[in-house]
Order: structure tokens, then C-alpha cells, then sequence
């Protein structure tokens, strides 16, 4: 591993209160790769993904983006940080001010300074790699359904040709079938793209299909990482458990908040 | 247990509010003063603060000056100054009562608006989408609004003093047998340009307080609906409770001597 990590995590803690949620996260995503991390619900993958981004900021630890610190950057230099990445979110998070190309062309106009007539080409042109017509174009995020508006996100996350790309449970809440098809999307236009990206999900058929590799989250902490070929084979009960989906074993849930 | 506990901590959690506030209140200001500037942002709040509160407070400004004239006549009869009317009812209207209704309507109206607009973006992560598309949230949503709600409550109040004026004119006039040309020069005679100014500057402050009480409870808004729920209802008491509390440190500065 000579190449510099396009994001390495070390030791990164963070806590709400007395609740810790990251109690040191180790974590090295090589350029092109896709990593997909697992976790139950609440166990720390939000904040991960939020923590490299800056919108939360670690209390230890530091957090590297193509070999540079970024862990206490602001301004500037955070946003030409955030030039590299793009996000899919949980709930596609569209802007419902805006229609539905003015989304996909948000980082083109406001983050880039694009005219709008070039930046609402290229939107159109990124909504047809996610199955979108230019007939969608116009329209307003909440006149679509869940599957489309979540192909909207992909299509406002791959505008500007990011270098890394996160996503953020990219299949909960979806349809087994348009889950899949979400999926294929993910694979097909990071290839495109030729993208880094991270991943987090508790949906072991969406991590098989996506990653190249896999960690899993587990009090906050990195408790296993391997290649996808390998996480049937962990040996590790912790996540034979979780990707088999079994209520009994080492993970106890916390039911009682 | 011990019985301070629960004091401490109420006092601990005004303290880091006081604390968030000031805060947000320095970010917000500062961003004023640095690009990138969202004039068309800026333009659409003034259409929808300025605007579209016009109905709300010129009816309500009729109807205080309507009912001023009222209570001032009936007032002035026990002593036989009746004729006092008119100058009473400008200055009433324009020192404090178009500021300060003005300010209460358009507390309703705005800051209830802003809160569950920025709320609802808060907690459906469109605030954090904003984030990782290179553009600082604080200078698309709050700027455009503290702007526009500063510059366009001084015009709304001058409007509103005109119509509360009008209301005292009409009922004085209609049904209290005032002369209609005695009472416009009695009007015009006795207003100053102090009177109205010092109503256009309690105006100009209390639309920031309006703007900002909206977007920092829409910002710091949790949960779901009932996060936004309760953020807009704060932002309606704590903004209409510092106009009360402004309007009197801003009478004994500006009158005072």
C-alpha cells in the first residue's frame, strides 16, 4: 500500500453528552475502492460520514482526505475540500424549493459559479444515467416517488464529477427491486465516474453488491474489515451474527433506550 | 436527590442557548458582510416578508388607529379634551403602536414561517446537503431573510402608520363629528420627523430579531415533525417577547434624553 489513502480515519471519538458514539475509528479508504460499512441502527455510521465531511467535529482523532489534515479546517479550504466529494442521503434530502434539475445542478451553479443553461445540460444529462427523462427535469421533488427521488440524489451526487462519493443507506425504505436497481446504479456510475466511495448501510444484499470491501461498526469501534469474499468466513460471531440477521448471539440490542 | 440539581441545570441549559445564540448571531452577521451575496434570495424575501404581510398589517393598523381615536375621545370627554384626538392618534401610531404591532403580526406571519421552512430543511439533512454542495447554509438561508426582514419592516411600518393614521381619520371623521380638514392639519401640525423616524428604527431592529429568532430555532430544530413543531412555536414567543422588550430599551434610548 504505497498510494496515500484518499480518506484515512485514525483514532476519531466523538460523543453527544455522555453517549459516545465513536470511541476511536480506525478506517483507510484506498483511491477507487468502495468501502461499505455495517452496522446496526445507532451504531455510530451517520456520524462517521458526518465527521469527515465537517459537519460534525471529532473531539479526538484526526481525519485525512488525500494525504491532507482536514479535521479542524473551515472556510475556504473546507469548502475546496468538499469540491471533491459528493452524498447521496438517507432521505435523498432534495432542496423542495427547487425543481428537480436545479437539484442536480446545485454544486454546478452555486458551489462552482456554472452558468445555468451549461449546468442544466449536464443535468439532464446526469438524470439519463440514472434512468431519469428529460421530462422529470422540471418538475418538483415532492411531486416524485421515493425510488425516483433517491435516483435524483445519485444523479445531484455524481453532478460535478466528484472524486469520492458518499452514501447514506442508499436502499432503506426502498422496494427489494428498486433496491436493486439503486444498486446496479451505485456500481455502474462510480465505475463511470471512476470514483472512491464510502458507504454505509445495515442491508447485507446492498453491501455484498456494492463493496469491495467491508467493515463492520460495532460501538464504535471497527470490530472487522476485510474483502467482500471474505465476510462469510470472518470468524468473527459479532458479524456472522449481523449478516445472517440472527437475534441471538454476542450483539445485544439495546431495546430499552 | 438533590433538590439544586434541577435549578443548576435549568440555569446550565439558559447559559448554552445565551451561548448558541450568540453564536449563531455573530456567524449570521458576519456572513452579511462576505461573498457570496444571494441577491435573488434576497429578492424573493422581500417579496415574502415585505410583500405578502401588507394585508396583515394594514388591516390591523386600520383597525388600532380606528379604535385609538375611540378610546382617546371617549378619554379626552371626561376631562373636555376631546379635540386632542388626532395629534394623539399620530403619535400613538407612529412611535409605538404601527412599530409594534407591525412587528407582532409579522412575528406571527414570518418568523413562524422561517423556522418551520428551515426547520423542516434541518431535519430532512437538506441543511447538510447544502454543506457537502460546497455552499454555507448560513449565508442561502439566513442572510437572504435577516436582510430582507431589516430592510423591509421600516417600509411596512411606514405603510401601516399611514393606514393606522387613515383609521383614526375615518372613525374621528364618520361617526365623532371631527372636521375632515381640521383634522389633517392637526395631524400634519403636530407629527415630527423624530416621531415617525424613531418608529422606522424600532421597526428596522425588531424585523432582524423576527429573522434571526426564525432561523436559529428552524436551525437548531430536532427530530421530526414535532421538532419543527415546537421550533416554529418558539420562534413566534421568544421573537414576540424580545420585540416587547426591544420596543422599551429602544423608547428609553431613543426619547429618553
Amino acid at each position: 500500500m504505497a498510494a496515500t489513502p484518499k480518506i484515512e480515519l485514525r483514532g476519531v471519538k466523538k460523543r453527544f453528552g455522555p453517549k459516545v458514539v465513536l470511541d476511536g475509528i480506525d478506517l483507510v479508504i484506498n483511491p477507487g475502492e468502495s468501502l461499505v460499512v455495517i452496522g446496526g441502527s445507532g451504531t455510530g455510521k451517520s456520524v462517521t460520514i458526518k465527521c469527515v465531511l465537517g459537519i460534525l467535529r471529532p473531539d479526538a482523532g484526526q481525519i485525512f482526505v488525500d494525504g491532507e489534515e482536514v479535521t479542524h479546517i473551515g472556510g475556504r479550504r473546507r469548502d475546496a475540500m468538499l469540491r471533491k466529494f459528493g452524498m447521496l442521503f438517507q432521505g435523498a434530502a432534495l432542496f423542495d424549493s427547487l425543481t428537480v434539475w436545479e437539484n442536480v445542478a446545485f454544486g454546478l451553479i452555486q458551489g462552482r459559479g456554472m452558468a445555468r443553461g451549461k449546468a442544466k445540460d449536464i443535468a439532464i444529462a446526469k438524470l439519463a444515467k440514472v434512468g431519469l427523462g428529460a421530462e422529470v427535469a422540471g418538475l418538483s421533488p415532492s411531486e416524485l416517488s421515493g425510488g425516483m427521488q433517491k435516483r435524483v440524489g445519485l444523479a445531484r451526487a455524481i453532478a460535478a464529477d466528484p472524486e469520492i462519493i458518499f452514501f447514506d443507506e442508499p436502499t432503506t425504505g426502498l422496494d427489494p427491486i428498486m433496491a436493486d436497481i439503486i444498486n446496479d446504479l451505485i456500481v455502474d456510475t462510480v465505475k463511470d465516474v471512476g470514483a472512491t466511495t464510502l458507504s454505509i448501510t445495515h442491508d447485507m444484499v446492498s453491501a455484498r453488491k456494492i463493496a469491495d470491501r467491508i467493515a463492520m461498526l460495532y460501538k464504535g469501534k471497527i470490530i472487522w474489515h476485510g474483502p467482500t469474499k471474505d465476510i462469510d468466513a470472518s470468524g468473527n460471531p459479532y458479524v456472522d451474527q449481523f449478516i445472517h440477521g440472527r437475534a441471538e448471539g454476542p450483539i445485544k440490542m439495546e431495546v430499552k433506550a | 436527590m438533590n433538590v439544586l440539581a434541577p435549578i443548576g441545570r435549568a440555569f446550565l441549559g439558559l447559559l448554552a442557548q445565551i451561548g448558541r445564540l450568540s453564536l449563531f448571531l455573530a456567524a449570521a452577521v458576519t456572513s452579511c458582510f462576505r461573498p457570496p451575496i444571494y441577491w435573488f434570495h434576497i429578492l424573493q424575501q422581500f417579496m415574502r416578508i415585505g410583500y405578502f404581510s401588507l394585508p396583515v398589517v394594514g388591516l390591523t393598523a386600520f383597525f388600532t388607529g380606528g379604535a385609538l381615536a375611540l378610546q382617546i375621545y371617549l378619554g379626552g370627554n371626561r376631562y373636555g379634551a376631546e379635540a386632542i384626538v388626532p395629534q394623539i392618534v399620530v403619535l400613538g401610531i407612529t412611535r409605538e403602536l404601527g412599530p409594534v404591532i407591525a412587528g407582532l403580526m409579522v412575528a406571527g406571519r414570518v418568523a413562524a414561517a422561517i423556522a418551520a421552512e428551515i426547520g423542516t430543511m434541518r431535519v430532512t439533512e437538506q441543511i447538510d446537503a447544502l454543506t457537502t454542495l460546497a455552499t454555507n447554509p448560513i449565508k442561502y438561508l439566513v442572510v437572504p431573510r435577516l436582510v430582507a426582514a431589516v430592510i423591509t419592516m421600516p417600509i411596512l411600518v411606514a405603510i401601516g402608520d399611514s393606514i393606522g393614521v387613515f383609521g383614526g381619520y375615518v372613525v374621528s371623521t364618520q361617526s365623532l363629528g371631527f372636521s375632515s380638514g381640521i383634522y389633517l392639519k392637526n395631524t400634519v401640525d403636530f407629527v415630527t420627523h423624530g416621531d415617525v423616524r424613531s418608529g422606522l428604527i424600532k421597526a428596522a431592529f425588531f424585523g432582524f430579531i423576527i429573522a434571526l429568532m426564525g432561523c436559529y430555532n428552524g436551525f437548531h430544530s430536532k427530530g421530526g415533525a414535532q421538532g419543527v413543531g415546537a421550533a416554529t412555536t418558539n420562534a413566534v414567543v421568544s421573537s414576540s417577547i424580545l420585540i416587547l422588550a426591544a420596543n422599551y430599551l429602544l423608547t428609553s434610548i431613543l426619547f429618553v434624553k
